[in-house]
């Protein structure tokens, strides 16, 4: 298939290998942000053609796995309504709240409804008059955009029956408050060529500079991860520190203009609450005054949680890259994908569901088969 | 005396006090509902073997015998509709024990203001299908629900074959060395639903891969092929079926993702949505067990018959130093060639957001 084919190349990624093999002199720890490049790696095994001290540790680029609890609650009360049909995308259903998840509220008679694109969910309320349609609008910069057009376009159409139940998360205060923690281990970045192509990379380079560490922007195939690697070590390896693109089929440096319009017409930056990241200054989107009858929150009055997330759970050390899924007690015994107690198991984009789902069953032969091939 | 008290549930009903659309996707949970609850309350040797079907054997006469339910929305899909579905699906999974599908039986669950043109339309399809896999629809049974209590038509088919010779077709017969053989692309029949369902709005030409593969079942046979082990491939597509023949036989399967077909539109369809073609569904694909020393012949008689046009050999049953795996393992080398374990799906595949 054009466009996947060339860049899932087992030779092309051998040749990468052995020029990584060259570059890198020293031990160096480079996150990738994305889980969408998170599961590559695991998918395809990209790690494994990296050579020993050259360590990829996984960042908080999973948006179901960063949206707090609280929000999640929210969602389940509003799903329990008989007037109210929620809308979600597929991987936060499964996500648990503090008592229970979208999918069980269904089962049980809740109006949860799993949709491709906001503008489904605007269908549905157009469909609907005598329903509230509720969207979930979790993610990153990535989905920004079709949400703020599905706001957009019903205020044009005057429709008061869709509201959002906003939990819009942003990359750069993410990668700033992990580059600020005194123990910060992380020596270069591969940024999320997704949310780079929506938003440019212009304001990574205050962060490659503030605090010294390569950015690299990158895309999701396992030879675009690998050239990111590459393009990192190189940085590191001279003592430089900018933002370069690997991503250039998809990415500008000014990135979608007519999609940023659009953003700032709907969205104003919020202070954002961070599964197990805590609150972050600026870092997410909340819906501007002139379009706050859309809020859900504010629609339906909803109350203010006080929660935590399950005691044992370390979701907040897996996603700021400080441990891997397998170094948790509960991993794959207590928590599993059908009984998640944290929302990176549940993601397909999460780093434990990607390690549960690829890296579980490795017992000693598998490991050995997968050294020698 | 007191009676015997109702063994508790075994399910822990603390995890699921309701059934979730994930009981029956064919995953983890899916056997978890098999192993805690209907394995147990039924218990005996046939059932145990959990095959497709059961084979059952009168005087002397070896019979295969198996039924399957059938809820599918769309009722009309490109490529085929319930009915089609309801015969093709018995029918294969009387073929993959290697018998040779004879009768069935049809029990249609009709929901009140069903229109008597898509019944109409659903049962010309079924015979139709029959006549093609050669099976007779001998019994059946009609009922009707109230407007609301049914999604318009179930249909559950049963199936009773013949066997016509005495290779035991079966997990247990699978060799170290083994080939193991895909009869075609993988992924049409998941990804022909999920475009035509409403909501998804991508428009695409791919067309279900429904159909009944017991010709090229009996097209083995008849070669004199030595079958060590067959597997429809339905719920939980390739990745499913090959981690259930490996836990069952307790070997290791190692197969090459490069050497698997996806047809470019499922691929594509696939990549967009964030599912592993590896686990969507299929109606007319099976994976077939012979020694390494027969492969060639068979996938020349495989590629002979038009169902088999796209058939392949994927992999191989590992031949292990130490000879034990507890549970058996399924691994795959990736496109840029690093083996990795391949996993039964846990719950639903779940679209990614972006």
């Amino acid at each position: 298939m054009k466009f996947v084919d060339e860049y899932r190349n087992a030779r092309a990624a051998e040749r990468y290998a052995r020029v990584i093999a060259r570059i890198a002199t020293q031990p160096w720890t480079i996150m990738e942000v994305c889980g969408g490049q998170t599961h590559a790696i695991v998918q395809f095994g990209v790690d494994a053609l990296l050579p020993h001290h050259v360590t990829l540790v996984h960042g908080p680029g999973c948006p179901v796995c960063v949206t707090p609890v609280e929000l999640i609650d929210k969602a389940l009360e509003l799903a329990t309504r008989p007037e109210v049909i929620v809308c979600s995308f597929g991987d936060m259903l499964r996500v648990p709240g503090t008592t229970t998840d979208l999918l069980m509220v269904k089962a049980r008679g809740g109006n949860v409804r799993m949709v491709y694109s906001p503008l489904d969910a605007l269908a549905l309320a157009r469909q609907h008059s005598d329903k509230q349609v509720v969207f979930f609008a979790v993610g990153f910069e990535t989905t920004a955009p079709a949400n703020a057009m599905a706001v957009y376009q019903a205020q044009r159409e005057g429709l008061t029956n869709f509201s959002l139940l906003v939990a819009h998360v942003l990359v750069p205060p993410a990668m700033e408050a992990l580059l600020a923690a005194p123990d910060n281990r992380v020596q270069g970045f591969l940024a999320a060529g997704h949310v780079c192509a929506v938003m440019g990379y212009t304001a990574y380079e205050p962060l490659a500079q503030r605090y010294q560490v390569p950015i690299v922007v990158t895309g999701f195939e396992p030879l675009d991860i690998l050239q990111g690697v590459a393009m990192c070590l190189r940085q590191l390896e001279a003592g430089r520190a900018a933002v370069e693109n690997q991503y250039t089929r998809a990415v500008r440096r000014q990135g979608n203009q007519a999609a940023q319009h659009l953003l700032e017409e709907v969205f104003q930056t919020v202070p954002r609450r961070w599964r197990g990241m805590g609150d972050i200054p600026s870092s997410g989107f909340g819906l501007r005054p002139a379009y706050a009858a859309f809020d859900a929150e504010r629609r339906f009055g909803l109350a203010q949680y006080a929660t935590e997330t399950a005691s044992e759970c370390i979701s907040g050390l897996v996603l700021q890259g400080r441990k891997r899924p397998y170094e948790c007690p509960a991993f794959g015994m207590r928590c599993t994908p059908e009984r998640p107690l944290g929302a990176p198991m549940v993601s397909s984009e999460g780093a434990c569901a990607a390690y549960y789902r690829y890296r579980r069953l490795q017992s000693p032969v598998a490991a050995a088969l997968s050294e020698g091939g | 005396m007191v009676p015997d008290a109702v063994p508790a549930c075994p399910l822990p009903l603390a995890d699921y006090p309701q059934v979730l659309m994930a009981h029956g996707g064919g995953g983890h949970l899916m056997h978890q509902l098999l192993e805690r609850l209907f394995l147990p309350a039924f218990r005996n040797p046939l059932l145990e073997t959990r095959h497709d079907s059961a084979v059952v054997e009168y005087a002397g006469l070896r019979l295969a015998f198996t039924t399957d339910a059938y809820v599918v929305q769309p009722l009309f899909f490109p490529g085929g509709d319930i009915g089609t579905l309801a015969i093709n699906g018995t029918v294969n999974d009387l073929a993959m024990s290697g018998a040779r599908p004879v009768h069935l039986s049809a029990a249609f669950i009709l929901e009140e203001g069903l229109p008597m043109d898509t019944l109409w339309r659903v049962v010309q399809s079924m015979r139709q299908a029959a006549d093609a896999a050669g099976v007779q629809l001998v019994t059946g049974d009609t009922k009707v629900v109230e407007r609301g209590k049914g999604d318009g038509l179930f249909i559950t088919t049963t199936g009773l074959g013949v066997f016509e010779h005495r290779l035991v077709i079966a997990p247990a017969s699978v060799q170290p060395g083994d080939a193991v053989l895909l009869s075609g692309d993988i992924g049409r029949h998941g990804m022909a639903i999920m475009a035509v369902r409403e909501g998804l709005g991508f428009e695409s030409t791919i067309e279900s891969d429904c159909a009944a593969v017991s010709p090229l079942v009996l097209a083995l046979l008849n070669a004199d092929i030595e079958i060590h082990c067959l597997r429809d491939l339905t719920r939980g597509g390739l990745a499913s079926a090959l981690v259930e023949i490996a836990a069952a036989a307790r070997v290791h399967i190692a197969i090459d993702a490069n050497a698997i077909p996806v047809c470019a539109e499922v691929r594509g369809a696939c990549e967009l949505l964030g599912l592993e073609p590896l686990y969507v569904a299929n109606e007319g694909r099976f994976v077939s067990f012979v020694s390494a020393t027969e492969a060639e012949r068979a996938l020349a008689i495989l590629r002979a018959h038009p169902l088999g046009a796209g058939a392949c050999h994927i992999g191989s049953v590992v031949a292990l130093q130490d000879g034990h795996i507890p549970s058996g393992l399924v691994t795959m080398r990736s496109q840029i060639g690093v083996s990795r374990v391949v996993d039964m799906l846990s719950g639903e595949q779940l679209p990614r957001i972006c």
